[in-house]
C-alpha cells in the first residue's frame, strides 16, 4: 500500500483499536501512542522519499468525470503531515496526563475522535486535488465536533452549534461553490505547480474566486469567519491544543496556501495583483484580533484570539505572492504550531492543578510551576517571533517577502505593530507569573503531573532546537521550484 | 368538469365522492362518444354491414367503470370508518382536532 | 430457464399478484409473511435480470400473443428496467421489514396487509413495465386503491382521513390522466406508447393533443406529488404504517414521475417540452419552489415522519429540476437521484420505524438521547443524512453533482449554486434530529428503554445503508445505466 494511503489508514486503525480496547484504559492509551508513533514513522518514510526525489501519486477512486479521490505528495504536505503527526505523539502524552487528572468522562470517545481527526488531517496534507481536499476538510470538521461538545452541557452544545454551523455553512456555501466555479472554468481540480487558472479567468473574477476560497475555508479563521474559534474554547485543553496547533486551523491555512500555490499559481497572482485585497483583509485580521486578545482576561480566550492574529500572518504571507514569502508562511505554520501548543499545554496544566482560568489569577505561579512557566515563556517567545525560537524564522522570511512586495511600507508597518501587540498580550503573563507575589499564598498546588510536564518541556526544547537547524525545513520547502 | 367542481367545493365527504363519480362518468362519455363512427353499426361481424363502430372504447370504459366502482366503494367504506372515529363527515370539523395540518 | 426468460417482463408483474391472491387465503401470519417476501424477491430477481439484459436491446412481450399495436405490449428498455429494480427491491425490503412489533397493523389482519402491499407492488411494477397507455391506467388504479387501504390501516384515526384525502386527490389525478389519454387516443387511434410516439410526431401541436397533454401532465403531477400538487403526501406518509410509508416513499411518487418523463421525453420529445407553453421555465420555477418549500417546512416539524415527508417533496424538486434541464447530464442526474432518494428515504423511514418500535415514539423531542440507546440505527440515520446532504461517498451526491453539472451546461451557474446552497437547509433539519439524538438536554423519555431492533428490521435497514454507501462509491453501476436511459430518452426526442 502506498505510504500516503498508509498514513490515512494508520490513525483509523488506531481509532478502531481504541474503540475495542476501551475497557482497558492503559491498553487503550497504548493504542493511541502506538498509532501516533507508527504514523510518524510512515510520514518519515514519505519525507525520505521526497528528499530523494521520489514521487507518490495515487488515485484511489473515481466518482464521476473530473472527480476522483487522489493523493499527491509534495513538500508542503510533507511538512504539514510531519508537524501534525509529531504533535499528535506529544499531544497524546499530554492528554493522558490531563484526562486522567481531570477525570474526564467519555475518555474513549475522546481518544477515538482524536485519531479520526488525525486521519482527516493526513488526507488534507496529501490531497491531490481540490475535491479530495474538500472531502477530508469536511471529515475533519465532523470528527472534531464530538471533541468540542465533550462536556454535553448546554453551553457546550451551543458552542458546538456555532462551531459546526460556521464551519459547515462556510464550507458548503463558499468553499464548495468556489470548487464548482473552478471546475467549470478550468475543467480540472488537480493541484498543479503552475496553477490551473492561467488564461482562464480575468483578474476581477479571480479576486472574487479567491474571496470565496479564503472565506469558505473558515478553519483559517480569517475575520469575520473566525467566530467558531473562541466558541470552541469550551473544549478541554488537549482538544484546544489539537484545534489550534495540530490540526484544525493549520489544516485551514495549509489549504489556503495549497490553493494559492497550486490552483492559482504564485506567478499568476503576482502578475494580476488580484490578491491585493487579501493583503489588507489579512492585515486587518492580524491587528484587530491582536487588540481583542489584549482585552481578554480568560487565558484560553486570549490564546484563541492570538491564534486568529497569527493565522492572519500566514494568509498575509501567501497573499504577497512571492516564493520567499510563501516559504515564510510554511515556517510560520511550523512556528506557530509549536509555540501555541506549548501555551495551551500550559493553560491546561495550570487549570488542572489549580483550577485557574483567568490571567488575573496567575500571579506568582511561576514559582510553583517552574517547568511549565519556563516552557510558557519559550512558547510566548515563539509566538511573538523572537530569535532563539523557531517562530523567528517565519516572521523573518515574511519580512523579506514584504520588502520585495509593492506594499512594503504598509506590510512592514503591520508586522512591526502586531509584533508589539503580541508581545503586549503575552509578556505580561510571564512577568506576573515570575515577578509578582501570589494572591493567595496558602494554596497548595505544585507542578503539573509528569506526563504533562514532559510533553511541554519536550515541545519547548524542539522549538528552540529548530531555531538552530532551520536549514532542514528550509531545504525541504525549497524542493518546490516556485 | 362539474364533477370536479363538486369535489373541490363541498366539504362533506360523501358529497365529494358523488362529485368524483360524476367526474368519472364524464370521462366515460369522452371515450365512448368518439367511438361511434358515423353510419357505423354495432361491432358484431355480419355480412350485411361494412362499417362498424369502434369496439375498443367500450372495452376500455368497461374497465374504467369497474375501477370507478371499486374506488367509490373504498371511498364510502373510509367515510363509514371516519364517521365511526370522528362522529362527523364534514371536513371542516377536522382541522383543530388531533394533529392536523 | 430459457423457457421462462422471455416471460420475465410479465412475470415480474404477475408474481406479486399471485402472491397476493394466495396470501389472502392464508391465516397464519408467519406463512403469509414468508410468502410475501418470497414473491417480492422473485419479482426483484426478474427485474435484476431485465436490468442486466436490456443494456442493448428492448425486451418486448406481447400479452396473450396479440401483437402490438393492437395487443397490449410489455416493453422493457433501459429506462423501465432501472425503475423496476428500484420498486421490487424496496418492496422486498419493506416486506422483510414488517414484523410483529409493527403494532400499527393488528395481528388479526396481518395477512391482508401483505395482500395490499403485494397488490400495490403489482400495480407499480405493471405501471412501469407496460407499453400500453390504458393498461397503465389499470395498474395505476390497482396501485392506488391498495395504497389507500394501506394508509388507512395506520394506527391513529387521522390515517383514515389521510387515506380519504389521498383517495380524492389520487382519483382526480388518475381521471385527469385518463382524460389526457382519451384525447391522445382520439387524435391518433392507438394506445400503445411506442406507436403513439410515431403517430404523434406530425400532429403534436394540434389543440386536442395539447389539451390531452395538459391533462396528462397535471394528473401525473398530482400522483407524483410535484409541488404545488403535493398536499396529500405529508399526511399519507405520516399516518401510514411504517413499512408502507417506507415503500411509498421509495416508489410510488417515483413511478408517477417515471411515467411523466416517459411521456414528455419519450413520446412527445424534448423539443416539444422546451417549446410548448413555456414548460421549461415553469418547471424550473416549480422545482425550486418545491425544494425551498419542502426544506423550510421540514425544518419546523416536530414529528420525524412528517419531516421526512416534506423532505421528500423537496428532493422530488431536485429530480424535476434535473429533468427540466433536459440535457444528458440533467436527465442522468435526475434518474440517479430517483434511485438515490428512493433508497435513502426508504431507509430513513426504516430508521423511524425502528425508533418507533423500540422507543415508542416518532416525535423528535421524545426521541432525545436515542443515539445512545440505539446506536446502529441512529448511525444509519447519519449515513442517510450524508446522502441527503449530498456528501461524496454516498449515492445522494451523485445525483446532485450531475444536476449541478447540467445547470452549468445550460449556462446557469446560479442554478448550480442554488442546488448546493439548498443542501444547507437539509443540513439544518437533519442535523436537528441528530443533535437531539446524541446530545439531549432532557432524555428522560428514552432513558429506560433500550435494545436493538428485531433482526429483520435491522437487516432491511442495513441493506439500504450499505447500498447507499456502495452505490455512492462504485458509481459506475448506477451512472452507466442512468446515462443509457437518459440518452434513450433524449434520443427518441431527436426525431
Amino acid at each position: 500500500m502506498d505510504e500516503a494511503i498508509l498514513s490515512l489508514v494508520i490513525p483509523l486503525v488506531g481509532a478502531l483499536a481504541i474503540l475495542c480496547l476501551s475497557p482497558w484504559p492503559n491498553l487503550r492509551e497504548g493504542a493511541t501512542l502506538l498509532s501516533a508513533c507508527a504514523l510518524v514513522a510512515v510520514v518519515g518514510m514519505i519525507l525520505r522519499d521526497t528528499l530523494n526525489g521520489q514521487v507518490h501519486d495515487v488515485m484511489l477512486l473515481h466518482f464521476a468525470p473530473g472527480l476522483s479521490l487522489a493523493f499527491k505528495v509534495e513538500p508542503f504536505g510533507v511538512m504539514f503531515s510531519l508537524l501534525a503527526s509529531g504533535l499528535w505523539v506529544i499531544n497524546s502524552i499530554y492528554s493522558i496526563g490531563y484526562v486522567r487528572c481531570n477525570a474526564l468522562p467519555r475518555q474513549t470517545s475522546f481518544y477515538l475522535w482524536f485519531a479520526v481527526s488525525l486521519s482527516a488531517t493526513m488526507g488534507i496534507a496529501f490531497a491531490g486535488n481540490l475535491f479530495t481536499l474538500f472531502l477530508f476538510y469536511e471529515m475533519l470538521t465532523l470528527s472534531t465536533y464530538p471533541l468540542v461538545v465533550q462536556g454535553k452541557t448546554n453551553s457546550d452544545k451551543a458552542a458546538g452549534r456555532v462551531y459546526l454551523g460556521v464551519l459547515l455553512g462556510t464550507s458548503i456555501s463558499l468553499f464548495l461553490v468556489a470548487i464548482l466555479w473552478t471546475w467549470t472554468i478550468a475543467g480540472t481540480l488537480d493541484f498543479q505547480l503552475e496553477g490551473i487558472l492561467r488564461n482562464k479567468i480575468g483578474p476581477g473574477m479571480m479576486g472574487m474566486l479567491l474571496a470565496l476560497f479564503t472565506f469558505g475555508i473558515a478553519k483559517a479563521a480569517l475575520m469575520p469567519v473566525h467566530r467558531w474559534l473562541p466558541a470552541a474554547m469550551v473544549a478541554p485543553a488537549p482538544v484546544s491544543a489539537l484545534l489550534h496547533a495540530v490540526a484544525v486551523v493549520k489544516a485551514g491555512v495549509f489549504s489556503i496556501v495549497k490553493i494559492l500555490v497550486y490552483i492559482f499559481g504564485i506567478d499568476l497572482l503576482a502578475q494580476t495583483n488580484s490578491d491585493n485585497w487579501l493583503i489588507y483583509a489579512a492585515a486587518f485580521s492580524v491587528i484587530a484580533s491582536a487588540v481583542i486578545a489584549l482585552r481578554q482576561d480568560d487565558l484560553k480566550r486570549r490564546l484563541a484570539y492570538s491564534t486568529v492574529s497569527q493565522l492572519g500572518y500566514i494568509i498575509l504571507a501567501v497573499a504577497l505572492a512571492h516564493p520567499i514569502a510563501v516559504i515564510g508562511a510554511m515556517f510560520q505554520i511550523l512556528g506557530h504550531a509549536l509555540g501555541k501548543i506549548i501555551l495551551f499545554f500550559a493553560a491546561g496544566s495550570i487549570y488542572t492543578v489549580s483550577g485557574f482560568t483567568k490571567i488575573s489569577q496567575l500571579d506568582g505561579i511561576g514559582r510553583r510551576m517552574p517547568w511549565t512557566m519556563a516552557a510558557f515563556t519559550v512558547g510566548a517567545m515563539c509566538v511573538i517571533g523572537l530569535p532563539g525560537t523557531i517562530g523567528f524564522w517565519g516572521k523573518w522570511y515574511l519580512l523579506q517577502g514584504a520588502a520585495l512586495s509593492t506594499q512594503q511600507l504598509f506590510v512592514i508597518g503591520v508586522l512591526l505593530t502586531s509584533t508589539l501587540v503580541s508581545a503586549a498580550y503575552l509578556i505580561p503573563i510571564v512577568y506576573v507569573a515570575f515577578f509578582k507575589s501570589e494572591l493567595s499564598p496558602a494554596s497548595s498546588y505544585g507542578e503539573a503531573p509528569w506526563p504533562m510536564v514532559v510533553a511541554i518541556t519536550v515541545t519547548a526544547a524542539v522549538a528552540v532546537l529548530l531555531f538552530f537547524v532551520a536549514a532542514w525545513p528550509y531545504q525541504l520547502l525549497s524542493l518546490l521550484k516556485l | 368538469m362539474m364533477g370536479f367542481y363538486i369535489v373541490l367545493a363541498h366539504s362533506n365527504m360523501i358529497k365529494k365522492l358523488i362529485g368524483l363519480g360524476i367526474f368519472q362518468t364524464s370521462v366515460y362519455f369522452l371515450y365512448i362518444v368518439p367511438g361511434k363512427i358515423v353510419g357505423g353499426t354495432a361491432p358484431i361481424i355480419s355480412s350485411d354491414y361494412q362499417v362498424y363502430s369502434n369496439p375498443l372504447p367500450h372495452v376500455l370504459i368497461l374497465t374504467a367503470i369497474v375501477v370507478g366502482v371499486a374506488t367509490l366503494a373504498l371511498g364510502l367504506a373510509l367515510v363509514v370508518r371516519i364517521n365511526e372515529a370522528y362522529g362527523t363527515t364534514e371536513e371542516d370539523d377536522f382541522s383543530g382536532r388531533d394533529e392536523w395540518h | 430457464m430459457a423457457l421462462i426468460t422471455p416471460h420475465f417482463p410479465l412475470l415480474c408483474v404477475v408474481i406479486p399478484l399471485f402472491g397476493a391472491l394466495v396470501c389472502a387465503v392464508i391465516r397464519n401470519n408467519r406463512t403469509a409473511w414468508l410468502l410475501a417476501v418470497c414473491s417480492a424477491l422473485c419479482s426483484f430477481l426478474c427485474a435484476v435480470f431485465l436490468f442486466i439484459h436490456t443494456k442493448d436491446y428492448v425486451a418486448s412481450y406481447a400479452i396473450g400473443g396479440w401483437q402490438p399495436p393492437l395487443g397490449i405490449e410489455y416493453r422493457i428498455d433501459n429506462f423501465n428496467a432501472y425503475i423496476l429494480v428500484l420498486i421490487s427491491g424496496v418492496g422486498s425490503l419493506s416486506l422483510l421489514y414488517t414484523h410483529d412489533t409493527i403494532i400499527e397493523v393488528s395481528l388479526h389482519n396481518r395477512p391482508w396487509f401483505f395482500v395490499m402491499v403485494l397488490l400495490c407492488l403489482t400495480g407499480l411494477m405493471g405501471m412501469t413495465a407496460t407499453g400500453d397507455a390504458f393498461n397503465l391506467f389499470v395498474f395505476m388504479e390497482i396501485a392506488s386503491l391498495s395504497s389507500y387501504v394501506l394508509i388507512a390501516s395506520g394506527k391513529k384515526r387521522e390515517a383514515l382521513v389521510a387515506a380519504y384525502q389521498y383517495l380524492i386527490a389520487g382519483t382526480i389525478g388518475a381521471t385527469f390522466y385518463i382524460i389526457g389519454i382519451g384525447f391522445l387516443y382520439i387524435s391518433t387511434g392507438t394506445l400503445n406508447i411506442a406507436d403513439l410516439t410515431s403517430r404523434l410526431a406530425s400532429i403534436k401541436t394540434t389543440a386536442p393533443v395539447l389539451t390531452g397533454v395538459g391533462f396528462l401532465i397535471v394528473g401525473l403531477s398530482i400522483k407524483a406529488a410535484i409541488f404545488p400538487l403535493h398536499a396529500w403526501l405529508p399526511n399519507a406518509y405520516r399516518f401510514a404504517p411504517v413499512p408502507a410509508s417506507a415503500f411509498f416513499s421509495g416508489t410510488a411518487t417515483k413511478v408517477a414521475l417515471y411515467i411523466l418523463l416517459r411521456f414528455i421525453f419519450g413520446v412527445l420529445g424534448v423539443q416539444f417540452f422546451l417549446g410548448a407553453f413555456g414548460l421549461y421555465e415553469v418547471t424550473i420555477t416549480l422545482s425550486l419552489g418545491a425544494i425551498l418549500f419542502g426544506s423550510i417546512i421540514a425544518l419546523f416539524q416536530k414529528n420525524l415522519r412528517r419531516m421526512l415527508a416534506y423532505s421528500s417533496i423537496a428532493q422530488m424538486g431536485y429530480i424535476t429540476l434535473g429533468a427540466a434541464l433536459a440535457n444528458e447530464n440533467g436527465l442522468t442526474g435526475a434518474l440517479i437521484h430517483i434511485i438515490g432518494h428512493g433508497l435513502t428515504k426508504a431507509g430513513l423511514f426504516f430508521v423511524a420505524g425502528n425508533l418507533l418500535a423500540r422507543l415508542g415514539s416518532d416525535n423528535i423531542t421524545d426521541l432525545a438521547g436515542a443515539g445512545r440507546r440505539m446506536p446502529w440505527t441512529v448511525g444509519s440515520f447519519i449515513i442517510f443524512s450524508f446522502s441527503m446532504l449530498g456528501l461524496p461517498g454516498t449515492v445522494g451526491f451523485l445525483g446532485k453533482w450531475y444536476i449541478a453539472l447540467a445547470a452549468i451546461e445550460r449556462g446557469s451557474l446560479w442554478l448550480a449554486i442554488i442546488v448546493i446552497l439548498t443542501s444547507l437547509m437539509t443540513l439544518l433539519y437533519m442535523g436537528r434530529f441528530i443533535e437531539t439524538a446524541y446530545f439531549p438536554s432532557n432524555d428522560e423519555k428514552t432513558k429506560s428503554l433500550a435494545g436493538s431492533a428485531p433482526w429483520n428490521m435491522g437487516l432491511s435497514l442495513a441493506v439500504l445503508t450499505g447500498l447507499c454507501l456502495w452505490l455512492g462509491i462504485d458509481t459506475a453501476i448506477l451512472t452507466d445505466k442512468a446515462r443509457a436511459a437518459a440518452l434513450f430518452l433524449l434520443g427518441t426526442s431527436l426525431q
